[in-house]
């Protein structure tokens, strides 16, 4: 038996210095199903990029953590509010879709 | 040509309608999310599995929703019904041109259990008082989950069904039926058998849909503006032609057993040639061989 109770885990997230992403109206790109995610992009007060995480694989804090850093140096992104619904996708996947959600913002292509 | 099936709901929004003619009602961003799925473990969608809004389709007022068949199996949460409802009931008001529902579902979302059942129950009472009302609902199925359960009985109240022949329409789906009555009377691992049973080219054959189409979005949009007049209204005659169809199916097959009760020999009894060659024949060619 695994000690990692059951239920979904919420990671929190929050990186500094990126570049103001600007007005973008909010937007939403991939689908909740299994080894998928969803992210949702919105404009947020202030200089930092919060990211939430709900997610039905527990324990997997320090990967997200890392892809998340990634993340922020691929895009490194202020005034956003990132929100992930997560049903055990893996890493390279939801490096994918957080490309493809900027995309959506700025425009240009993933 | 764009698959309609491998399109997520979003995407069919955006290619069904007019472009950028969709406005949303409840955004993702409002998270109104199920108040049941956290508690189980269970990721919560900001939509919960359905988009609803108003739009234009060649350039004529429609309020629309999609269910989005990744999520849950497109599963009807008490959310997620209560989306539907409410832009059923807001057609009564706003009296479109038509209301659209791109269906894909398994039914209820058993995780939500009564909450589910009680909102599939509301959504047909909705969308039998918008019919009344005069006002079209045409329901479009071709995502690759099907249209089961309560909405399979949802899409039977509405006026106008648009089915690919990838698509499926049905009560219980193979697996429920294989449970409950056994691999010898249904074989749910038989893909050819599910689609003989449920799916567009059967339900066409067997005037259970008004409209047969490629899995072609472009197909399925010009299906809808060609229905966007089709009302039927409900009356007593038409009621009774209903059952009277249903009796003659009934009783075009007499045997006692699965596999004397094939889908290809109902086809053949209701009159349809070569109906062996149906599974094998295109759209275009199965359109022509409906019996009337």
């Amino acid at each position: 038996m695994s000690d990692v109770p059951a239920g979904l885990e919420t990671l929190d997230f929050s990186f500094s210095g990126g570049r103001p992403a600007g007005a973008f109206a909010s937007i939403l790109v991939g689908v909740v199903g299994s080894g998928n995610l969803e992210v949702m992009l919105e404009p947020a007060e202030g200089i930092d990029c919060a990211v939430r995480v709900e997610t039905s694989a527990r324990g997997f804090g320090p990967i997200w953590q890392a892809v998340m850093n990634d993340f922020h140096t691929r895009h490194p992104l202020a005034g956003v509010r990132i929100s992930i619904n997560d049903m055990g996708a893996t890493p390279a996947v939801v490096s994918l879709r957080l490309d493809q959600a900027v995309a959506e913002i700025t425009g240009e292509q993933p | 040509m764009i698959s309609y099936a491998e399109c997520s709901a979003r995407e069919r929004l955006a290619l069904l309608l007019d472009p950028g003619s969709f406005h949303e009602w409840l955004p993702p961003a409002e998270r109104i999310t199920s108040p049941h799925l956290a508690q189980l473990g269970v990721p919560s969608a900001f939509d919960d599995g359905v988009a609803i809004g108003r739009a234009t389709l060649e350039g004529r007022k429609v309020l629309v929703a999609a269910q989005e068949g990744a999520f849950m199996g497109g599963g009807v949460g008490e959310v997620h019904g209560a989306k539907l409802v409410g832009l059923l009931q807001r057609a009564l008001c706003e009296r479109p041109a038509a209301v659209l529902l791109l269906a894909e579902s398994g039914g209820v979302r058993l995780h939500e259990a009564n909450a589910g059942l009680i909102a599939v129950s509301e959504v047909m009472r909705a969308l039998l008082d918008v019919r009344a009302a005069g006002i079209p609902v045409l329901v479009l199925i071709g995502g690759a989950n099907g249209c089961f359960g309560g909405m399979g009985i949802v899409a039977r109240c509405a006026d106008f069904i648009v089915m690919s022949d990838v698509g499926r329409l049905a009560m219980s789906g193979p697996e429920v039926i294989e449970a409950s009555h056994g691999v010898e009377e249904f074989d749910s691992r038989d893909r050819a058998l599910v689609w003989r049973t449920t799916g567009g080219k059967h339900r066409w054959l067997t005037g259970d849909c008004d409209a047969l189409v490629e899995d072609d979005i472009a197909e399925f949009r010009a299906a809808a503006i060609a229905a966007l007049d089709a009302s039927k209204p409900l009356t007593l005659a038409a009621l009774e032609e209903e059952h009277a169809l249903l009796t003659a199916r009934v009783h075009a097959l007499l045997g006692d057993t699965a596999s004397d009760n094939e889908a290809m020999l109902l086809w053949s009894a209701l009159g349809v040639a070569d109906a062996q060659r149906v599974p094998d024949l295109p759209v275009e060619v199965v359109r022509a061989l409906r019996p009337h």
